[in-house]
């Protein structure tokens, strides 16, 4: 009898743990616990609850219901692509890991595997050109973007002329904290001004020598490319060296609530780059609530909703289903393979009306993602910490970045990989 | 002549770091002395004591998310603040009851065993400890506020700008540091000097069978060394969280503790000061002056190389204890 009903038990488990096939399945390599894990909740929320919403309100993504499998990677690479390996044969429609690492890890995965990769705002630049990386989508915008909407916003404060100022770039020592060392050299033969680099090292929890030199040498704007405590101790240190915040200038991984309510009344002014708009004065941020928070549905407590990260996550999500929705138009079908939502990704027009009747009016920049560019148009907006409200709040448009100092240096970058790795660049 | 005053100003900001290094390494050297357990866990102590201070000062349920999850409640906050020192208080209370808790369940069971199952039994206890940490208290990053001054000394900078015509900068908060460190020394050499207590921890770090022998109970003395490592644990996590926020990265300052050792000894709380001074002042003077040169970002890897030159001609670092073992 003990031996029947274990075997009904084990069998049930296992039959409840098989994946429903009908089901559009979008694995989140979270990082809910390690040393980024105050980002990394707030992104895994969102990004999970934009589906449940889509679940509960419309009864999933064109009739299919959406399945979030979650598998926890502490921001570790490692982890990472053995949570790729272990969901990969779920049905993985995309992977979205927001990290950097793994996604070099991930490219000749994807690429072998033949399943589609978004890395939204980080990961390998030169993506954009789906000639060569075929399987790989960085839209709305990249790093490379990034570093020129940050020149183009000092230009807008200059009356177009930075000739003669020092910008100086404080980075990760990492190859994301290097990304946009070359851009802004590029940028530099152009607008004529001083380029200061000052590399931190993981983790970046001592900074006294490079804050040292920002005062010493008091570098007419500071640029920032950091991650996780890097942020805090660095926005700490200008507030400690009174450094002019509104002079100092984040990149979007260095612009969320966790990196500037640290330092108090003191981050007042400071700016980070985004590309998609803050809080939660959204029609779907109601829904959200309806439908997910007060429903107890929430992939965590709640208390993220709204939050820069949280926002992000939720962006993530939505780009996500809407290139199913296009998959699911173009291929006539509700049960889309990884290579259909592939099709889905590089036909996605995201315009304001699109975004409008989501609810979610003005929340990123419009683009159109084709074979040639899977990077979007390059569009960020600069917002602004006011510490008296605890709110970032957008300070400029979406801004397009210098596509005639961009293009040339991912076209560069992406030829030379495709030389290495024997690929044959084009949309066939 | 500006270079040198540059260098000046690097120069006492690369005693003050060290300063903080030691506030770590000083919980290593505790423990090790001791046991001759190697802690791989002090750094998330310092997270976690930190974690526990922040939670009991604003008021925060611990195990609120997962009493939620469970229950379908709502409790995130008792409503009230405690004073910050009320909550120190009771945060040392928290780590001596963990002190006791990590005897009687992980280390009374391993008497006798080889040094690497100690080792990694504490990366064992740094895993567990992370995890109970983020369920206890949440996974963001709270601000750590116990009045502890922050920014430029204006004093001192007003003073060398008169006298060099460039104001020096130095962290209030470094010099607080300072004091405390001074401080925590001075009162461990005394406990460690003149209490009854203070004598059985250093004659179990001599000798562990002769303590047996003479009545010293080693459950008793681990707990007791484990609490102050603790509550060193604690003084590094406010000063570090102060800093940056009270965050799960901060059990990564455990890394800056290693070559403070390696220098200093793993057996000498002098030497960890002594130690985390010549890191701190060596990394930053290199940086400033050599950094420029070849790219920055040297701090991290000039002090493992520091360290290991120090090695091969003091093995045993700068004041630990000579180790012949015969064959």
């Amino acid at each position: 009898m003990k031996k029947t009903l274990f075997g009904t038990l084990i069998v049930g488990a296992l039959t409840s743990a098989t994946p429903a096939m009908a089901e559009l399945v979008f694995p989140s390599l979270s990082y809910r616990t390690g040393p980024y894990a105050a980002n990394g909740v707030a992104i895994a929320d969102g990004y999970a609850d934009y589906f449940t919403l889509l679940n509960e309100r419309d009864g999933g993504i064109g009739g299919e219901k959406a399945r979030v499998i979650e598998c926890e990677t502490a921001y570790n690479t490692e982890k990472g692509v053995e949570c790729y390996e272990s969901t990969k044969g779920s049905g993985a429609l995309v992977y979205q890991p927001f990290s950097t690492g793994m996604t070099y890890q991930l490219i000749p995965k994807v690429t072998a595997d033949g399943i589609p990769l978004h890395t939204m705002g980080y990961g390998r630049t030169s993506a954009k050109n789906g000639m060569v990386f075929r399987n790989v989508f960085n839209y709305p915008a990249n790093y490379w973007d990034g570093a020129s909407v940050a020149i183009k916003h000092l230009l807008a404060i200059n009356s177009g002329d930075i000739k003669g100022k020092t910008v100086a770039l404080v980075y990760h020592n990492s190859a994301y904290g290097k990304e946009p060392i070359r851009t802004l050299e590029e940028l530099k033969k152009k607008h004529g001004y001083e380029l200061l680099l000052l590399p931190v090292d993981h983790p970046g929890q001592e900074q006294k020598s490079q804050w040292l030199q920002i005062r010493r040498e008091r570098p007419d704007y500071v640029l920032m490319w950091g991650w996780g405590i890097m942020n805090q101790v660095a926005i700490q240190e200008a507030v400690n060296i009174r450094y002019p915040m509104e002079n100092f200038i984040g990149i979007w991984w260095s612009g969320s609530e966790n990196d500037v309510l640290p330092a108090g009344d003191g981050a007042n002014g400071y700016k980070s780059l985004t590309f998609h708009n803050l809080g939660d004065d959204f029609p779907l941020y109601d829904d959200i609530r309806k439908y997910v928070t007060d429903a107890g549905k929430a992939a965590g407590d709640g208390t993220h909703v709204g939050t820069v990260l949280y926002n992000r996550g939720l962006y993530a999500a939505m780009l996500a289903a809407e290139a199913a929705k296009t998959a699911q138009k173009i291929h006539g079908t509700g049960k889309i393979t990884p290579m259909q939502m592939r099709d889905g990704m590089e036909a996605l027009e995201m315009t304001e009306e699109k975004m409008t009747a989501l609810g979610l009016p003005d929340f990123g920049p419009s683009f159109d993602v084709s074979c040639e560019n899977h990077g979007g148009d390059g569009f960020a907006a600069v917002a602004q910490w006011n510490a008296g409200a605890k709110q970032w709040e957008l300070i400029t448009e979406y801004v397009q970045a210098d596509q005639d100092v961009v293009n040339p240096l991912i076209d560069e970058d992406s030829t030379a990989f495709a030389k290495e790795n024997n690929i044959s660049p084009g949309c066939g | 002549m500006d270079n040198l005053i540059f260098a000046a100003e690097v120069f006492v900001n690369g005693l003050m770091a060290g300063v903080l290094y030691s506030l770590v390494a000083i919980g290593f050297v505790l423990i090790y002395k001791a046991s001759g357990i190697f802690n791989y866990a002090q750094g998330v102590m310092a997270l976690f004591s930190a974690l526990t201070l922040v939670g009991l000062m604003n008021g925060q349920v611990p195990f609120g998310h997962l009493i939620n999850a469970i229950f379908g409640t709502q409790v995130h906050h008792f409503g009230w603040h405690l004073p910050a020192i009320v909550a120190i208080v009771l945060t040392m209370g928290v780590m001596v009851a963990l002190a006791w808790i990590v005897q009687r369940v992980i280390f009374r069971h391993l008497i006798n065993q080889e040094p690497i199952i100690l080792f990694m039994a504490t990366i064992g206890l740094a895993y567990f400890m992370e995890g109970l940490g983020d369920m206890m208290w949440g996974a963001d990053i709270k601000k750590l506020d116990i009045g502890l001054p922050q920014g430029i000394n204006t004093g001192i900078d007003s003073f060398t700008a008169d006298l060099f015509g460039y104001g020096f900068f130095i962290d209030n908060l470094d010099i607080v540091a300072t004091f405390i460190a001074a401080g925590l020394v001075v009162v461990l050499v005394a406990f460690s000097h003149y209490t009854k207590q203070g004598r059985a921890m250093r004659a179990v770090a001599d000798d562990h069978q002769a303590a047996l022998s003479v009545g010293v109970s080693l459950n008793f003395i681990w707990i007791l060394v484990w609490s102050v490592a603790g509550f060193v644990a604690l003084v590094a996590g406010i000063m570090w969280g102060t800093k940056s926020g009270v965050q799960f990265s901060l059990s990564l300052i455990a890394l800056k503790a290693l070559p403070v050792l390696m220098l200093g000894g793993f057996t000498s709380i002098p030497g960890a000061i002594v130690g985390g001074l010549i890191i701190g002042i060596g990394e930053k003077l290199f940086e400033f002056s050599v950094g420029p040169i070849i790219g920055g970002a040297t701090e991290n890897w000039f002090a493992y190389v520091l360290a290991l030159i120090f090695l091969v001609f003091r093995p045993q670092g700068l004041f630990g204890e000579r180790i012949i073992e015969r064959v």
